[in-house]
């Protein structure tokens, strides 16, 4: 049965290839594969560019600086930096919740920028940049910091950001971070979340501000964005089972946050490919272990719970339990109601760099199956992960083109399409139920126990509406 | 324990449970926030005339301006074309950024690609980038045109459209006699409104230019950069057609943005035929339903030889009329009985509810073309446009919205934005309150800032779904506009009504 899958998917593989000229089908081939079991990893090439005019559902590292790592710092200005448009288009529609009040204390909710004119371009943007920041100074007094989100005219211009910060810095003593995340370097978002990462290293950790009291049982939360409330919902489980929880990186965070953070006892790491970086710098430079955890889904919550109290002394470990099993009622009555609805129902999943294999076990968990598998930035090491949590035969696409994305769903008819807003009309429009996978679908969280209900709850609405059954019209059949 | 199997709670429920408005109020420890008094104190300045002072004394700082870029307009002009597939050359980022910003808005697919240059192109130039960005795209989902606009990138380091497509075709990318109109659409200039214009006009130069005109008896129709398109392409198609009028509608993406769901995903869909736009050089005139967005298109036609005529958005009985009697004038045919049948239901209908418009205050933004309508619609109603802001205003625009409002006794009280963004409507509408303001989705913050209520009729509308398939021009479009006006004027009076006075069942 599983290699009669394995040689039909190659097959459908071979058949979108065709289509593509020899050049680009080549290229391609090396980013689409049928995973059989026991390979350490998808066997697929990862982090590499795209192909010209195939329609690349990736965006770019302003994205991946702006939208994911930075903006979500609620009481800090982002200043796109460049012509309006990218700020424009990022404005309000991640779903990164944060408190406060818009424009008096957070500027989550803003669209800021220096709105370059061709006179910028041509004479260079640096003055502009300098007399911005003393009017958000003046106008957002609150305010305890700045970043300066780099768009592409920056880099090409030749214009000197980090001087200006520098400067700006000093004379009015707030926190003032040049970000180079122009959207042409790298490959997608993801060297846009390096480049940020990078940042927060240089302009914010490295200064060492932080003078708190700290505790035996200090953690941060790092990659998660709050998306619909996310981190809140994971923040609580961990404060339950008795640690106590310093800074969230970055959803509803704060850059007092991020400051504390380099004193904490253990990192939580949600989203490796987007935080991977500063981890990393903590634990050489601070000593802070990281651990990686996964809070979709009660068996990956579980799991996630005993491995960060395992971190920790008897107190935590207990806590864990007691967690764990405060819950289980809950999640069994969850279960019980919806995967009688939901059982063997198969998945295409084709997210960001972490959500596709993340969010597996939430699915399994209610008697789902993942057939297919993607991610849009991912690296080899995301790819190696993956091949844990999968089974013989699962298609798997990097950075897939609409065209193939389309064809392969065609063919495999999955119950569901997991992706994003660029992606959910097509597959709605061809019959075939979706949730959007980066926001949520405007519903949410999904992090956590809480999360878990309604993320169960969201599947069962997308694959059981009654919608589907009338894309025919009757007298047609 | 909040959430239960038998009744699981949103996020917008969940998280006013006590569970979680302890932990976020617990929180506010490590995030060392301002004490809630101070916080008050300063939203209080930012509501005050001192504030507004220091607001537009600034000239470096945008804030939630009301525009978007110039590629985003070249996208949707383009996807009116029949089979025409949108390509961006230069950064991919940002065509990720068109298509999501129109399936916000529209709920449906939003074709175009992206040539994907990345730090390589940038030193190099595109050229490669152009010439196996045509050949994939051409292959894959083969269109019958490819529409090429530009990104800033590509912009600033100065790369060659008509070259670069050129090049491609002789390096047998895509067949010679493929059409590969372009525009160079730098998002440093001008706005969306630019790029849409751009994007006509570059198309029309693909089809007309060298070919000789021989004047007919249609006209050209265009409708400019119009989150309404679906719902007003359809309205204005159905009026010519009523008219018997032989016309040509210049880039129409009302299918395309509203195919079924049938099981099928049609990426192209309608669409003004090709042979239609080279067609269209030898219409008798070419009448443009937004002036301001079409402008160097209008221009063009009108180099050509043809008659130009440019409107502002026809809402309103007044600018539907002038829309009717120059399509009238300048084909010959009458207005029918149907047309001004519905013209006086109109009338009716504004007679019926007059009494609640009369002397409302309204503020306007968006658009350059779209506050010239509204604010005529409100003139023409008895209504009072108070605050009128254009972030992407153009040369001239000021000018002849003056002579608008001067027209009528109801646009004495009203000032002209030009170039200014949302921060600074906030400080208008702080200080100086409007009944109502008109604007897009951002506006909602507009909304809960200053108690303004907001009407939406603009770009985008994200939250709220299904405007776009209503029409907003035209008798039957205006109908629409005064519905939308009129439920928000009655939910606010019922909203409002305090005990015992007001709440009434009849109004």
């Amino acid at each position: 049965m599983s290699s009669d899958i394995v040689a039909q998917n190659k097959a459908l593989i071979e058949e979108v290839l065709a289509v593509y000229p020899e050049k680009a089908a080549k290229k391609r081939a090396k980013h689409l594969n049928v995973y059989e079991e026991g390979k350490p990893d998808c066997g697929v090439k990862s982090n590499i560019k795209s192909l010209p005019g195939v329609m690349t559902i990736r965006g770019c590292a302003y994205a991946g600086a702006k939208g994911v790592v930075w903006g979500p710092i609620k009481d800090m200005v982002h200043v796109s930096h460049g012509p309006v448009g990218c700020g424009q288009y990022s404005w309000g529609t991640r779903r990164n919740y944060a408190g406060g009040k818009n424009g008096v204390d957070s500027w989550v909710g803003m669209q800021i920028t220096s709105d370059f004119q061709e006179k910028d371009i041509v004479f260079g943007g640096d003055k502009k940049l300098d007399k911005m920041l003393d009017e958000i100074n003046t106008l957002f007094p609150l305010s305890r910091g700045i970043s300066i989100m780099s768009e592409c005219p920056i880099g090409l211009i030749g214009d000197d950001i980090e001087a200006v910060a520098k400067k700006k810095g000093k004379e009015c003593g707030k926190t003032i971070v040049p970000v180079r995340c122009e959207g042409f370097r790298g490959v997608s978002q993801s060297l846009g979340h390096h480049i940020a990462n990078d940042m927060v290293r240089d302009w914010v950790l490295d200064k060492g501000k932080a003078t708190h009291e700290t505790g035996p049982y200090d953690v941060a939360i790092i990659g998660d964005y709050n998306i619909g409330g996310d981190a809140w919902s994971s923040r609580i489980l961990l404060e339950e089972m008795g640690l106590r929880v310093v800074a969230q990186w970055s959803g509803d965070g704060t850059l007092a946050e991020m400051e504390k953070t380099p004193k904490v006892k253990l990192n939580l790491l949600h989203c490796y490919r987007s935080m991977n970086y500063i981890s990393r710098h903590m634990e050489e430079k601070y000593g802070i272990p990281w651990v990686e955890y996964n809070f979709f889904g009660p068996s990956k919550i579980a799991a996630s719970l005993r491995e960060i109290a395992s971190h920790f002394d008897d107190t935590i470990k207990e806590g864990a339990e007691r967690v764990i099993a405060k819950y289980q009622p809950m999640v069994d009555a969850v279960i019980a109601k919806f995967k009688p609805r939901l059982d063997k129902k198969t998945v295409m999943l084709y997210v960001g760099g972490l959500r596709p294999r993340h969010t597996i076990g939430a699915y399994e968990d209610l008697g789902m199956e993942v057939v297919g598998v993607g991610y849009e930035f991912a690296h080899n090491d995301d790819y190696q992960r993956t091949a844990k949590d999968i089974k013989e035969g699962t298609l798997i696409y990097d950075d897939v083109s609409g065209f193939e994305l389309e064809k392969f769903a065609e063919k495999i008819q999955p119950d569901l399409v997991g992706s994003g807003i660029k992606e959910k009309y097509i597959f709605q429009k061809m019959g075939i139920p979706f949730r959007q996978m980066h926001s949520w679908d405007y519903s949410g969280p999904y992090h956590g126990y809480d999360g878990f209900a309604i993320f169960a709850r969201d599947m069962d609405m997308a694959i059981n509406s009654p919608v589907w059954k009338m894309t025919k019209a009757p007298w047609n059949k | 324990m909040p959430q239960n199997a038998d009744n699981i709670l949103d996020h917008n429920e969940l998280f006013n449970q006590p569970e979680y408005l302890a932990l976020r109020e617990a929180k506010r420890v490590f995030e060392d926030a301002r004490p809630v008094a101070e916080v008050k104190n300063i939203e209080d300045w930012t509501k005050s005339w001192e504030y507004r002072e220091m607001n537009f004394k600034r000239e470096a700082l945008t804030v939630n301006p009301a525009k978007a870029c110039q590629p985003l307009g070249a996208v949707l002009c383009a996807a009116g074309f029949e089979g025409t597939l949108p390509y961006g050359h230069g950064s991919q980022g940002c065509i990720a950024y068109f298509r999501s910003h129109f399936n916000r808005h529209f709920k449906e697919p939003s074709s175009c690609v992206s040539d994907s240059m990345t730090e390589d192109a940038a030193v190099f130039g595109g050229l490669n980038n152009m010439v196996d960005g045509l050949a994939n795209a051409y292959n894959l989902y083969k269109p019958k045109m490819i529409a090429v606009s530009t990104t800033c990138m590509a912009e600033v380091i100065g790369d060659d459209l008509d070259s670069f497509i050129k090049t491609a075709k002789t390096k047998g990318s895509i067949p010679e006699d493929f059409s590969v109109p372009f525009a160079h659409t730098p998002s440093f200039v001008g706005s969306h409104v630019t790029g849409y214009d751009n994007m006509m006009k570059g198309v029309l130069t693909h089809f007309w230019e060298g070919q000789e005109r021989k004047e007919g008896a249609g006209i050209n129709v265009m409708g400019g950069f119009d989150g309404y398109c679906v719902g007003n392409n359809r309205e204005i198609k159905r009026m010519l057609g009523l008219m018997g009028v032989e016309y040509t509608l210049l880039s129409d993406p009302s299918d395309v943005f509203d195919t079924p769901a049938n099981g099928e995903f049609q990426m192209f869909n309608g669409g003004t035929k090709l042979d239609d736009v080279k067609a269209a050089l030898n219409a008798k005139a070419t009448v443009s339903l937004q002036g301001y967005s079409t402008d160097k298109s209008c221009d063009y036609a009108a180099a050509k030889g043809q008659e130009v005529v440019k409107l502002h958005c026809p809402i309103g009985i007044t600018a539907t009329d002038k829309f009717l009697m120059e399509v009238s004038r300048i084909t010959g045919k009458a207005i029918p009985a149907e047309l001004e049948l519905e013209r006086g239901r109109l009338v009716d209908a504004l007679a019926d509810s007059q009494a609640y418009l009369h002397g409302k205050k309204f503020a306007v933004y968006g658009d350059p073309d779209m506050v010239y309508g509204l604010t005529a619609f409100l003139l023409e109603i008895g209504a009072e446009p108070t605050h009128l802001l254009c972030s992407s205003a153009p040369k001239g625009w000021e000018e002849t919205m003056q002579a608008l409002l001067d027209s009528s006794p109801f646009g004495k009280e009203a000032k002209l934005y030009p170039g200014k963004d949302l921060w600074h409507m906030r400080s208008l509408l702080a200080t100086e309150p409007a009944d109502f303001v008109f604007g897009n989705t951002h506006g909602k913050q507009l909304e809960q800032d200053t108690g303004v209520p907001l009407i939406r009729v603009g770009f985008p509308i994200f939250d709220r779904h299904h405007h776009h398939r209503y029409p907003i021009w035209g008798y039957q479009g205006s109908l629409n506009v005064l519905v939308k006006v009129l439920d928000k004027i009655f939910d606010e009076l019922d909203r409002n009504s305090i005990n015992g006075v007001s709440f009434e069942f009849v109004r």
